[in-house]
C-alpha cells in the first residue's frame, strides 16, 4: 500500500517538524498577501477605470481569502499515527452502490468486499433493479438490495435514496459504503473499525478515492493529492473530515440519529403547515355554518387548532400537542353525542319507553358514537381536514426517516455536515483501502466536476455552515472553505480579461506596474507557490491549479444551475458519472468551447501587445508582466489539450508498450 | 350534500328517501321535513335508509324525535333498508329494540 504514497507518517516529531515549518510559511505568506492586498485597495486601484479596476481588486480579494482557508485547513494537516485495532464481535455491513454500471464491475467489487477479512455481509445495491445482477447476487453470495413498491411515486434521491432504502433493510451497526467501480483491501475494516470503539461519538472515518486507470500525467486531473491529502487532513485537524461519499466507514446510529431529527422538524413543519390551512378552512367554514350546533362546533374547532399552534410555537413537542388537539376534538364530540343522546332518551321517556330498559345515555354509549369513525364532527369537512393534518406519517416521502441528507446531488457533503452540527465526530485515515476507476474521458470527467460543484452550491445555498446551529466555528469554516472555492469561476474571468483589456486596448486597472507593485506582488505569489509546495509534502498539486482555471466555465455553469434549482426549482439533470467505456475515441471540443475561445484572444491578445510596444511605444514593462500573466493562463488552459488527445488509460498503456 | 325525497305512498303514508350523509348538518331538515308531512296528515312515516352511507347520533336523534312528533299525531315512524353503518349504530345505541329497521319501505306499513 505504501507503494501509493499514501502513508508518509514517520513519527510525532517528524510531523511537529513538518508543521512548525508549515505554519511559519502559512503565516509569511498571509501576511505578504495581505501586505499586497491592503495596498491595492488603499494605493493602487485606478479609479479612472473602476469598471475593471473594482472586479479585479475583488477577484484578488477573493483569491486572498481563498488562500487564508486554504491556511487554516493545513495548518492543522497532522497525519494520523496507526489507527487502534479492530475489536471482534462488531456487526458490519458493505454496501456496494450501483445504478447503471456494467454487472461485470460490480461482481468484481462484490468479490473483493466478500474477501474483506473482518466478519461482515456485503450488499449489492442496484438502483438498476436489474434481474441479471440480482442472479449474480445470490450466485455470489451477497446480498442484494433494490427499492420496493413503496417508492413508486416517491422522490427517488438517486444516491441518498439508494443507501437510505438499504439502512431500512440491513442491521449492521457500520456500514461501508463502496462505489460500484472502488475494489476494497482484504484489510480495509481491520484499518477503520478501531476508531469507533476508541470514541463512541465517532459517525464517519473515511479513507482517501484513488483511482488505478490514471495514468502519471493524469491527463483528467483525476486523482486529487491536495484534496485526500492535506485538505482532508487539515479538515480533520478541525473536527470536520468531510464524507465523500465513498470509501468510508459509518455508524449506523449516527445516520439514524440524524433520519429521526429530519422526521422530526420534517413532521413539525407538516404538522404546522396542514393546521394553518386547516384554521383557515374552519373559519371560512364558521361563516358559512347553517345550524347554530355546527357553528358551535367550528368554532370550538377554531379555538382549539389556535392553541394547539401556539403550543407548537412555545416548542412543545409534537406527539403531545397534537395528542391534546385530538383529545378536545373527541371531546367536542362527545359532547355532541351526549346533547343528542339526552334528547333521544327525553323523546323515548315522552312516547314511554323509560321502562324498556334502554339506557341510551350509558357512557359507553357516549363513547362509541363519538367514536373517530361515527363522530358527528365527521360532517364537518373543515374539521377532518384538521385531523387529517394530524397525520404524522411523512406520506410525501416513501420513508419516513431518511438518514442520509437529500438536499443535494452531493448527499455526502450534506450528511456530513448534518452528522457535526449534531456533535457526531469524524476521522480522515490516510490510507488507500480501495481501487478506483477514474472516468476515463474529458464529457466524463466534466460531468463528475460539475455535480460536485452543482452540490456543493446547493448545499451553501441550503444549509449556508456559516449559519447551521449546532457546528463549531472552524467546522464553519472548514465547509465554508469548500464551498468559496467554487466560486473561483467568476474570479477567473475577471483574471483572464483584465490582461487582455491592457495589450489590446492599454487599459490599466493597476497605477502601476513598477517598483512598488513588483516589491508587493513577487513575494506574495512565489510564497504562496512555495506554500502549496510544502503543504502538499511533494504530492502533484500542479494538475489540481490548472483544472482549477481552465474549467471557470464549468465552475460558473454549476454555481448558476444550483442558484436556479435552488431559488427557481430548476431541475439539474443530475448525471451519474460512468465509469467505463467512457474514453473518447474523438477530439470532443463542445464542452471546452468557451476555453477555445479563451485561448484565441489571449493570443490576439498577446500579438496586440506586441505590436503596440514595438510600434506605439506602450509601457515596456506593464506589457511584459500582462504578457507573462496571458503565458500562465495560456499554460493553465494547456490542459485540455493533453485532455481532449487523451484516450483512455487502456490506449496509452498500449502505446507504450 | 345530502337530499331527501318525499313520496306518498298512500292515504296517510309517506316514504322519505335520504340519499348521502345523515349527520349533525342534514339532521335538522330531516326532523323539518318528517313535521310537515306528518301535519298535512300523512302521520305514518317510512324512512328509507338505503342512500345512506353515514348516520351519527345527531341523524339517529332526528330519527327518534321524528318517531316522537309521528306517535304524537297517532301515526308511527318506521325505517327501512339500513346500511351496515346505520345498523351498527342503531346497535350501539339500544335503539334497535325500538326502531327495528325494515327490508325496504314497502314492508314497512305493509300489514
Amino acid at each position: 500500500m505504501s507503494a501509493r504514497g499514501s502513508r508518509s507518517y514517520t513519527g510525532e516529531s517528524a510531523e511537529n517538524r513538518r508543521l512548525l515549518l508549515l505554519r511559519i510559511w502559512i503565516t509569511l505568506t498571509l501576511i505578504l498577501g495581505l501586505n499586497y492586498v491592503v495596498w491595492r485597495w488603499l494605493a493602487s486601484v485606478n479609479w479612472n477605470t473602476w469598471w475593471i479596476s473594482i472586479p479585479l481588486v475583488v477577484a484578488e480579494t477573493y483569491s486572498i481569502v481563498d488562500l487564508g482557508l486554504f491556511g487554516m485547513t493545513v495548518w492543522r494537516s497532522r497525519q494520523r499515527a496507526e489507527p487502534p485495532a479492530a475489536p471482534p464481535g462488531l456487526t458490519v455491513d458493505v454496501y456496494i452502490t450501483t445504478y447503471n454500471e456494467p454487472p461485470e464491475l460490480v461482481l468484481a467489487t462484490a468479490r473483493a468486499a466478500r474477501e474483506i477479512r473482518y466478519p461482515h455481509q456485503t450488499w449489492i445495491l442496484d438502483d438498476g433493479d436489474r434481474d441479471a445482477l440480482r442472479a449474480a447476487s445470490a450466485e455470489l453470495g451477497v446480498g442484494y438490495v433494490t427499492r420496493g413498491e413503496e417508492w413508486t411515486g416517491k422522490p427517488r434521491h438517486a444516491k441518498a435514496g439508494n443507501l437510505n432504502n438499504a439502512l431500512m433493510q440491513t442491521t449492521g451497526e457500520f456500514i461501508l459504503v463502496l462505489d460500484a467501480d472502488m475494489v476494497p483491501d482484504p484489510a480495509i475494516l481491520d484499518r477503520t473499525l478501531g476508531y469507533f470503539a476508541a470514541d463512541e461519538r465517532l459517525a464517519l472515518v473515511q479513507t482517501p478515492q484513488y483511482f488505478t486507470n490514471v495514468p502519471d500525467s493524469d491527463p483528467l486531473g483525476s486523482q486529487a493529492p491536495l484534496f485526500y491529502g492535506p485538505i482532508q487532513e487539515g479538515k480533520d485537524g478541525w473536527g470536520s473530515a468531510f464524507f465523500c461519499g465513498s470509501n468510508a466507514v459509518l455508524r449506523r446510529e449516527a445516520l439514524m440519529g440524524l433520519g429521526i431529527m429530519g422526521y422530526v422538524t420534517a413532521t413539525e413543519r407538516a404538522v404546522t403547515e396542514g393546521l394553518q390551512t386547516a384554521r383557515g378552512i374552519v373559519r371560512r367554514a364558521v361563516r358559512r355554518a347553517s345550524q347554530p350546533v355546527e357553528r358551535e362546533a367550528l368554532a370550538l374547532t377554531s379555538a382549539a387548532i389556535n392553541d394547539a399552534l401556539a403550543s407548537i410555537g412555545n416548542g412543545e413537542p409534537i406527539g403531545e400537542v397534537t395528542y391534546h388537539l385530538r383529545t378536545r376534538i373527541t371531546e367536542l364530540s362527545r359532547t355532541i353525542v351526549a346533547g343528542d343522546l339526552v334528547q333521544i332518551s327525553a323523546d323515548l321517556d315522552e312516547l314511554g319507553f323509560s321502562d324498556h330498559g334502554v339506557a341510551v345515555q350509558a357512557r359507553e354509549v357516549v363513547a362509541s358514537l363519538a367514536s373517530d369513525e361515527l363522530s358527528p364532527l365527521n360532517a364537518l369537512d373543515a374539521v377532518r381536514r384538521t385531523l387529517d393534518a394530524l397525520d404524522i406519517g411523512r406520506s410525501d416521502e416513501a420513508q419516513a426517516l431518511l438518514p442520509m441528507a437529500t438536499i443535494s446531488v452531493t448527499e455526502d457533503m450534506a450528511t456530513a455536515m448534518r452528522l457535526h452540527a449534531s456533535g457526531w465526530k469524524s476521522v480522515y485515515h490516510n490510507e488507500v483501502l480501495a481501487d478506483g476507476l477514474a472516468p476515463e474521458g474529458l464529457d466524463a470527467a466534466l460531468t463528475q466536476r460539475l455535480r460536485w460543484a452543482q452540490g456543493t452550491v446547493q448545499v451553501l445555498l441550503k444549509e449556508n455552515p456559516l449559519f447551521l446551529r449546532g457546528l463549531s466555528l472552524p467546522q464553519r469554516l472548514m465547509y465554508f472553505s469548500t464551498m468559496w472555492s467554487y466560486v473561483s469561476g467568476f474570479a477567473t474571468v475577471v483574471y483572464l480579461i483584465a490582461p487582455v483589456l491592457f495589450l489590446v486596448f492599454g487599459v490599466l486597472p493597476v497605477n502601476s506596474y513598477a517598483a512598488p507593485f513588483f516589491l508587493r506582488f513577487l513575494p506574495f505569489m512565489i510564497a504562496n507557490q512555495l506554500l502549496f509546495v510544502i503543504a502538499s509534502r511533494g504530492l502533484p498539486t500542479w494538475r489540481g491549479q490548472q483544472y482549477t482555471l481552465a474549467l471557470f466555465p464549468l465552475w460558473i455553469q454549476a454555481c448558476v444551475s444550483a442558484a436556479a434549482n435552488v431559488f427557481g426549482g430548476v431541475p439539474l439533470n443530475f448525471a451519474v458519472t460512468p465509469k467505463v467505456g467512457t474514453s473518447s475515441r474523438r477530439w470532443d471540443l463542445r464542452r471546452i468551447r468557451w476555453q477555445i475561445v479563451t485561448a484565441v484572444v489571449l493570443v490576439a491578445a498577446v500579438i496586440a501587445g506586441l505590436v503596440r510596444l514595438l510600434l506605439q511605444g506602450a509601457e515596456a514593462v506593464g506589457t511584459l508582466v500582462n504578457i507573462g500573466w496571458v503565458g500562465f493562463d495560456l499554460v493553465a488552459l494547456s490542459v485540455l489539450v493533453g485532455a481532449v488527445r487523451y484516450r483512455g488509460y487502456a490506449t496509452e498503456e498500449e502505446e507504450e508498450r | 350534500m345530502t337530499s331527501f325525497r318525499t313520496d306518498q305512498a298512500g292515504e296517510d303514508i309517506v316514504v322519505v328517501r335520504i340519499e348521502g350523509r345523515l349527520n349533525m348538518v342534514a339532521a335538522p331538515e330531516l326532523r323539518d321535513i318528517i313535521a310537515q308531512a306528518v301535519a298535512s296528515g300523512r302521520r305514518r312515516v317510512a324512512v328509507d335508509l338505503a342512500g345512506v352511507e353515514f348516520m351519527d347520533s345527531s341523524g339517529l336523534g332526528a330519527l327518534i324525535a321524528s318517531l316522537k312528533t309521528a306517535r304524537q299525531a297517532g301515526g308511527d315512524l318506521r325505517i327501512a333498508a339500513v346500511s351496515e353503518q346505520v345498523a351498527l349504530v342503531l346497535q350501539l345505541s339500544n335503539l334497535d329494540r325500538i326502531l327495528k329497521p325494515y327490508p325496504d319501505a314497502d314492508a314497512a306499513f305493509a300489514e
